[in-house]
């Protein structure tokens, strides 16, 4: 319980921390006036908007403000879509959860088990194989894969969309695009791109890890016992090599979800990525601010998680060493 | 086997229940009409009066009309005023049509006129400058309203086409009589909400993502779309939008990357339409500087020169950028304004003096900078089409000549910021009017900086003759003594090598076919003149 309230304090300093080093690179985004106003707009109409919205004030009086508005649960208007920050947000929010989620679902229900495989079967051919194209999966940028798959499924065969959500379903708050048929063809291609280089990257480190641990004194032991293979690899030596992918898997997916920004420009795919490129364009202050802080409170949720899945898995985790470890 | 049937009887009426909130549009059955198009960027906000830009003006031209319109070929045709006429030099008087109504069914009267114009002229709003010559806005009858001024403005009808009409009671009952302004720090219901008597009506719309429009029933004009539903669709990256085209997901995409546009009309099911601009891209330089803050040259401003703007002039070949860089669509420009454009003159466009690197070369050699000097060169990335590209081009010729050019592009929030700021000895800029007369070029980008004039004549170009003739053609009610105004004053800047203009880029829409539309050099779809096969 102390545990978990000591990450609780933590967590809120990360917060802090990270909302304020956000502020003081939001003057390096331009000036957002210029895009508010249109071409006719004087000189002195546009003094009078920065005055009007605190922009020619300290940076440190824009972050208190910021933070007392945050606090009461205010993150202001968005410049560029006049509507609440807030909102906003919270309508993208689905949208980049699904495609991060189910990407990582993708990543690790592939990675995993193929990393194993090629760690237990090494030298095979197939196994040389699966590593050089997964060696491809790491070098190719995210763009070029989404556009060739795009050339490919969408112009060439006509099979899946290029861009959008396909057909979503609204429960309560919550937007599903899981739900229809057009729903789910619209995640193949955005998830498959924005999965490729997770999965290239967890088969890699599963593998390294097995053969690691294949490696050390307990699983020759456990050979000398004359324990059947099959219950060695994947009894005693798998579990040993699930925990560190389970740090990666974790952080990747605060990656996959903050990061989704390239994916999301190619698919146009309405999620937090895409709002939060055209912010950048927009030098959007406020939506800037709301989307940096709710990334921060993500990650610093992810690794509670992971710590938290440390303690179940480990026994060992418990106790002092726990505060200590992945942050 | 219970929990299994638990499930799915769940499932089942989760399905049955939800309703879609948005569709992807499946394809077109055959009564319904389908057109699903996509921009680079959504419409910034619906509130007509929120922000003077070019694209969110055009698209909600679809919902919202003004008093007085744009026909195929940008010229004034009758929209919400039947007919206008100045009644004395000080009074515009519009004749408003009959029996209109806004797509919620209150019917559209003078009242409606009235309380827009002056929601135009409130705080907050971005479209205030299109009626700042209005002193006085008055109700003769419920059809007829007078614009009175305080001094003489011929061109009002041409400054009014993007001022858009909403509906008083609706806008009272709504709590948006005033603009949707980020200054206010509250949201706005006619931000995101939509009342006009425009040819189409929002049927549904989530910001950024997509919107989907039909017929407004109540529309007065001739019906000669067959469209019955249209489903607009930001696509960001060029590529997915000319994939989007391509793979048949949408029936017209806009703008088209000219390197994609052999592509398109190649593949078969789809075609490019092309045309030029209204907007000129153009070179300011600083001329009011004693000393050029980012040059070696010190304790003088070479700018101030006329034989260096002239040798930076004849350094730049704009055929070869037309050529190599806009892939042979651009217009190349020999004046500050585009074909198109209120007070165009084919003898104003056309070289002053030819491409010629020697004689560059000499003329800065009787400058006494036989050597050159250096300076920096500001340039968008983001804002104009290949606006980056045109840059280092231009870097390039001048380097040619002896300029030693270092070029700073950047996204347009920060170039904006600094250009505007006069933080610049040498920038590219583009223009293009938005009442689409020769006026607001000369004051916006040629008359030297004060108050309200000159905010984009970033070079600080000062000519008391220029300045004199604005102030002029600003008052002269006779279009031909108009004309010859706008020709002098530009004849003068072309003499003086002011601004350097370099061209107007070419527009180009890919359109499936079985799509009809009319292109029009303003770059505005008018989904009213869309049919489908």
């Amino acid at each position: 319980m102390s545990f978990l309230l000591g990450r609780l304090g933590q967590t809120v300093l990360v917060l802090l921390v990270a909302s304020f080093v956000a502020f003081a690179l939001f003057r390096y985004v331009g000036d957002p006036v210029n895009n508010m106003v249109g071409q006719a707009a004087s000189m002195a109409d546009r003094e009078a908007v920065r005055r009007a919205l605190g922009l020619d004030d300290p940076m440190v009086v824009q972050f208190a403000r910021f933070i007392g508005n945050a606090l009461r649960g205010d993150f202001g208007i968005s410049y560029r879509f006049g509507q609440p920050v807030a909102a906003l947000i919270g309508e993208r929010f689905p949208a980049t959860l699904e495609l991060s989620l189910i990407s990582m679902v993708i990543a690790t229900g592939l990675g995993v088990p193929l990393g194993v495989w090629t760690a237990l079967h090494r030298g095979s051919v197939l196994s040389q194989v699966l590593l050089a194209v997964s060696l491809v999966g790491v070098a190719l940028p995210t763009f070029l894969i989404g556009i060739a798959l795009i050339l490919i499924f969408s112009v060439g065969l006509g099979w899946l969309p290029s861009f959008g959500r396909g057909e979503v379903v609204a429960l309560g708050g919550w937007t599903t695009g899981l739900l229809t048929v057009s729903g789910l063809k619209a995640l193949v291609l955005p998830s498959v791109t924005l999965g490729v280089f997770q999965l290239a990257l967890i088969m890699r480190l599963a593998r390294a890890e097995m053969l690691e641990v294949m490696r050390t004194d307990f699983i020759r032991f456990a050979k000398a016992r004359g324990l059947k293979p099959r219950a060695i690899e994947y009894r005693h030596a798998l579990r040993n090599t699930l925990l560190p992918v389970i740090t990666i898997v974790g952080l990747q997916f605060g990656n996959v979800f903050a990061f989704s920004i390239i994916v999301e420009t190619v698919f146009q795919w309405p999620g937090l990525g895409l709002l939060v490129i055209q912010a950048i364009q927009f030098a959007d202050v406020p939506l800037l601010a709301g989307y940096l802080v709710l990334i921060a409170l993500c990650f610093a949720v992810i690794n509670l998680a992971v710590d938290l899945a440390y303690v179940a898995i480990d026994p060992r985790v418990r106790g002092s060493r726990a505060a200590g470890r992945a942050t | 086997m219970r929990l299994t049937l638990l499930v799915s009887t769940a499932l089942t009426a989760l399905l049955v229940a939800a309703a879609p909130a948005a569709a992807q549009a499946p394809a077109p059955t055959a009564p319904e009409k389908v057109f699903r198009y996509a921009y680079r960027v959504d419409p910034a906000s619906l509130d007509p009066h929120a922000l003077a830009e070019t694209f969110t003006l055009s698209w909600l031209g679809q919902v919202y009309e003004p008093l007085v319109g744009r026909g195929k070929n940008l010229e004034l045709v009758p929209a919400l005023a039947e007919k206008w006429e100045q009644v004395d030099p000080t009074t515009w008087r519009f004749h408003l049509r009959k029996g209109v109504k806004f797509a919620d069914g209150t019917p559209f009267t003078a009242d409606d006129v009235v309380f827009s114009l002056q929601r135009v002229k409130k705080d907050g709003s971005d479209m205030a400058y299109t009626v700042a010559s209005v002193t006085d806005i008055k109700k003769v009858d419920d059809h007829t309203v007078d614009l009175v001024m305080a001094k003489p403005n011929p061109i009002l009808p041409v400054q009014i086409t993007s001022t858009y009409i909403m509906s008083k009671d609706w806008a009272e009952k709504n709590g948006a009589t005033a603009p949707a302004s980020v200054k206010a720090k509250v949201e706005n219901f006619a931000s995101t909400n939509a009342n006009g008597t425009g040819a189409f009506k929002i049927d549904t719309r989530q910001a950024g993502v997509r919107t989907v429009l039909v017929p407004n029933p109540n529309w007065w004009g001739d019906k000669t779309s067959n469209v019955t539903k249209v489903i607009f669709t930001p696509i960001q990256a060029d590529a997915t939008r000319v994939a989007a085209l391509l793979s048949g997901e949408v029936d017209m995409v806009y703008p088209v990357p000219q390197q994609d546009a052999a592509r398109i009309d190649g593949s078969g099911n789809a075609k490019v339409l092309k045309g030029a601009e209204l907007r000129t891209m153009f070179l300011n330089m600083d001329q009011k500087r004693d000393e050029l803050h980012t040059s070696d040259v010190k304790g003088k401003n070479p700018f101030k020169d006329k034989r260096v703007r002239q040798a930076i002039y004849q350094a730049i070949d704009m055929e070869a950028i037309k050529d190599r860089i806009m892939g042979g669509t651009s217009h190349v420009a020999g004046t500050m304004i585009a074909p198109g454009i209120n007070g165009y003159d084919a003898k104003l466009d056309s070289r002053t003096a030819p491409y010629d690197p020697k004689a560059a070369k000499q003329l800065l050699t009787d400058a006494g900078y036989p050597d050159g000097f250096s300076f920096t060169m500001d340039c968008s990335n983001d804002r104009y089409v290949n606006d980056e590209r045109i840059c280092q081009a231009i870097v390039g010729m001048l380097g040619r000549v002896g300029l030693k050019v270092n070029l700073n592009a950047q996204t347009r929030s920060k170039y904006f910021e600094k250009v505007l700021a006069r933080d610049t000895s040498f920038a590219m800029l583009g223009w293009q009017p938005l009442s689409y007369d020769a006026h607001s070029t000369l004051q916006d980008t040629m008359n030297t900086p004060e108050g309200k004039i000159g905010t984009y004549n970033i070079g600080n170009y000062s000519n008391p003759k220029i300045d004199e003739l604005t102030q002029k053609i600003e008052v002269e009610v006779d279009p031909a003594k108009r004309n010859a105004l706008i020709f002098e004053a530009m004849m003068l800047s072309k003499d003086d090598y002011s601004h350097i203009p370099l061209h107007q880029a070419g527009i180009a829409w890919g359109v499936r076919k079985g799509v009809n539309a009319v292109l029009r050099s303003d770059d505005s779809l008018e989904l009213k003149w869309v049919t489908l096969d």
